[in-house]
C-alpha cells in the first residue's frame, strides 16, 4: 500500500524558448499512513511533484505507481488508483461553484460515482471532520461564508471522496493563526481516524516540524533531503539555509538557549513544550 | 493544460522592425493590407511577396516561428481557394467530374485569393510578433485621439485593451487550477454530448467568473487609491515619436502601394 514514484522527470513547456525543468530524476515512495512534509522553497518543483501523485501531470520519464498500479494508464483500474489520491489545492475555496454547501461538497463522491445513501453519509461524515454543522451550513450558498468556512468546505469536498491519500497544497496560506490551528487539527483527526496517508507541501519549516512524520527537501527539482524533521533540521542545518530555507523558530530558540548553557532537549516542536523545559532546567515550579 | 498556450505571440527582440514606433507598423500594416487588395497580375504578387519576405527577414524572427501563425486558419484558405476553383465561372475547362468542373480561371482566382489571405496573416502576425501588446495599445490609443472629438473615448479604449491583455495569462493560470482542482474531484470535461459537456462546464465556469469578479473589483480599487480618474491630463512614462527608421518604412511601403496602384491602373495613366 504505496504510492511509487520511480525515476520521474518533468519539463515544462518542452521545445519552446521557455523550457523549464521541474522535476529532476524524483525517487519516493509514499507509505500509507504516514504524514509526510514536502518543503522547498517558490519553484522549486513541489507543486509539480504533487500533482504527479493523481495523475493531474504525467511523468515525462519515469513511473507513477499506485499499489503497483500504472496511474498513467487510460483504463478503470489506472482511473480507481488516481481516485485514491484526494488533492486539496491552494486556495481551494477558489473552486467552489455550487449553489449550496451540500451540493459542492457532493460533487466529488457524485462523480465516483457513489450511491445516494453513500453520498448522503460522505457529505455528513466530511461536514463533521472539518467542524461545519450540518443543520446550519448544509444548504446555505458557499459564496455566503467567510474565508476559513470556505475552505473547510472545500476541504469537505475532498474528504468526501473518500481517500486513501490526501494531498494539502499550502492549506493554512492566508488564514488567521485561529483557523491554521483548526485546519491541522482536522487535519490530524482524519488521519488518526481514517488511517489516510497525508502529504502536506507548503514552506513553513514549522508547520513540517510540528505535524510530519517524515520531511522531504525539494531544490531545484531533486530530492535533498528525506528523512525526520528533527534530524534533517538538526543535521543539515546549513545546507538548509544555503538553499534559501530556515530551520523553525522553536528549534533556533532552543538552539539559541542550548549555546546559552541552557539544558534544553533537542526536538521540541511545541511552544508549551518548550516552556516547560525552560522552567525544568532553570528550577523553577 | 493551457500553460502551454502562448497567448499575445510577441517574440523580443531589438531588429529594425522591432524598434520601429508601434503607429508606423500599425499604419504600415493597413497600407499593406489595402496594397494586398490592390495586386491582380503576378508580377504585383510577386512584388507582395517579396515584401513580406524582406520584412519577415528584417525582423529576424524565426521563419518557421511566423510561418505557424497560419496553422490555426490553414482549413479556412482551403476551404476558400476549394470554393473558388469550383464555383468559379470560366471557359477553359481543366478537369470536370459529374457536375464538379475546375477551370483555368477558378483555379487562378482560387490561388490568388490563398495567397491574399495569407500575405494578410502573415504581415499582421509580423505586427504583433514585433510588439509587445503594451506597446501595440499605446500605439492604437495615440492613433485614435484625434477622433476624440468625434466621441471615441481613445484612452478608455487603449486602457480596457491593456488591462485585458494583461489578465488573459492571469486568466489562463486560473483556468488551468481550476481545471485540474476539479479534475481532481473526478470532473469530466471532455466528454458526453454537447448538452453534457456544457453543463459538465459549470465547475469551472463558475469559480472563474467568481474570481474574474473578485479581480476586477480589487483592481479598481487600486487604481482608484493611486489617484486614477481616466485620460484627461494624464502624462505617459514613454513617449511616442517617430525617429528616422519610421520615415524609411513609411516610404518604403508608401512606395509599394503606388507601384502597386500603377501597376493595376497604370496601363490607363500611360495612354493619357
Amino acid at each position: 500500500m504505496s504510492i511509487k514514484l520511480a525515476n520521474v522527470f518533468f519539463t515544462y513547456m518542452t521545445g519552446t524558448p521557455f523550457e523549464r525543468q521541474a522535476l529532476n530524476d524524483v525517487s519516493l515512495n509514499i507509505e500509507k499512513g504516514e504524514i509526510l512534509a514536502i518543503i522547498g522553497h517558490t519553484g522549486s518543483g513541489k507543486s509539480t511533484l504533487v500533482q504527479h501523485l493523481n495523475g493531474l501531470i504525467k511523468p515525462l520519464c519515469g513511473k507513477v505507481t499506485i499499489n503497483d498500479v500504472d496511474i498513467t494508464g487510460r483504463g478503470g483500474e489506472a482511473k480507481a488508483a488516481r481516485q485514491q489520491v484526494g488533492m486539496v489545492f491552494q486556495y481551494p475555496e477558489h473552486q467552489i461553484f455550487a449553489e449550496t454547501v451540500y451540493d459542492d461538497i457532493a460533487f466529488g463522491p457524485r462523480n465516483r460515482g457513489f450511491s445516494a445513501e453513500e453520498v448522503d453519509k460522505q457529505v455528513h461524515e466530511a461536514m463533521a471532520f472539518v467542524g461545519l454543522d450540518f443543520e446550519t451550513f448544509a444548504q446555505r450558498s458557499p459564496f455566503q461564508l467567510s474565508g476559513g468556512q470556505m475552505r473547510r468546505v472545500a476541504i469537505a469536498g475532498v474528504v468526501a471522496m473518500n481517500p486513501d491519500y490526501l494531498v494539502l497544497d499550502e492549506p493554512s496560506a492566508g488564514l488567521d493563526p485561529r483557523s491554521r490551528n483548526a485546519v491541522f487539527k482536522e487535519i490530524l483527526a482524519l488521519h488518526k481516524e481514517r488511517g489516510i496517508a497525508i502529504v502536506l507541501v507548503t514552506h513553513s519549516m514549522e508547520e513540517a516540524a510540528k505535524y510530519a512524520h517524515r520531511m522531504l527537501v525539494i531544490n531545484k527539482g531533486k530530492i535533498l533531503f528525506d528523512g525526520k524533521p528533527a534530524e534533517i533540521f538538526s543535521k543539515h542545518k546549513d545546507e538548509l539555509v544555503a538553499v534559501g530555507m530556515d530551520e523553525p523558530p522553536i528549534y533556533k530558540l532552543s538552539g539559541l538557549l542550548r549555546t546559552k548553557g541552557l539544558n534544553i532537549p533537542k526536538g521540541i516542536t511545541d511552544g508549551a513544550e518548550l516552556v516547560k523545559s525552560i522552567k525544568k532546567a532553570k528550577g523553577w515550579r | 493544460m493551457l500553460s502551454e498556450i502562448t497567448l499575445g505571440q510577441y517574440f523580443p527582440g531589438n531588429s529594425f522592425v522591432h524598434r520601429l514606433d508601434p503607429r508606423t507598423k500599425i499604419l504600415a500594416t493597413l497600407i499593406y493590407i489595402v496594397a494586398i487588395f490592390l495586386a491582380d497580375s503576378p508580377l504585383a504578387y510577386g512584388l507582395l511577396i517579396a515584401f513580406a519576405a524582406v520584412v519577415i527577414g528584417v525582423s529576424r524572427l524565426p521563419v518557421g516561428m511566423v510561418l505557424k501563425s497560419l496553422k490555426p486558419i490553414w482549413i479556412i484558405i482551403i476551404i476558400t481557394m476549394l470554393i473558388h476553383m469550383f464555383t468559379a465561372p470560366g471557359e477553359n475547362i481543366l478537369f470536370t467530374w459529374k457536375f464538379f468542373k475546375i477551370t483555368e480561371e477558378g483555379l487562378v482566382l482560387g490561388t490568388k485569393m490563398a495567397l491574399r489571405l495569407i500575405l494578410l496573416l502573415l504581415f499582421s502576425s509580423v505586427l504583433t510578433f514585433t510588439t509587445s501588446p503594451i506597446v501595440l495599445t499605446d500605439g492604437i490609443e495615440k492613433l485614435l485621439r484625434p477622433f476624440k472629438c468625434i466621441g471615441v473615448p481613445a484612452h478608455e479604449l487603449a486602457m480596457m485593451m491593456t488591462i485585458a491583455l494583461r489578465f488573459i495569462p492571469t486568466l489562463l493560470e486560473e483556468t488551468d487550477r481550476i481545471m485540474k482542482a476539479q479534475t481532481a474531484r473526478g470532473a469530466d470535461f471532455s466528454s458526453g454530448n454537447l448538452l453534457e459537456r456544457a453543463k459538465n462546464m459549470l465547475p469551472l465556469l463558475v469559480p472563474l467568473f467568481v474570481s474574474a469578479f473578485r479581480r476586477a473589483e480589487e483592481l479598481a480599487i487600486a487604481m482608484e487609491s493611486r489617484c486614477y480618474r481616466g485620460g484627461e491630463g494624464r502624462t505617459r512614462m514613454h513617449e511616442l515619436a517617430y525617429k528616422s527608421i519610421d520615415y524609411i518604412a513609411f516610404t518604403a511601403v508608401i512606395i509599394l502601394a503606388v507601384s502597386l496602384a500603377v501597376l493595376r491602373w497604370g496601363t490607363g495613366v500611360c495612354v493619357l
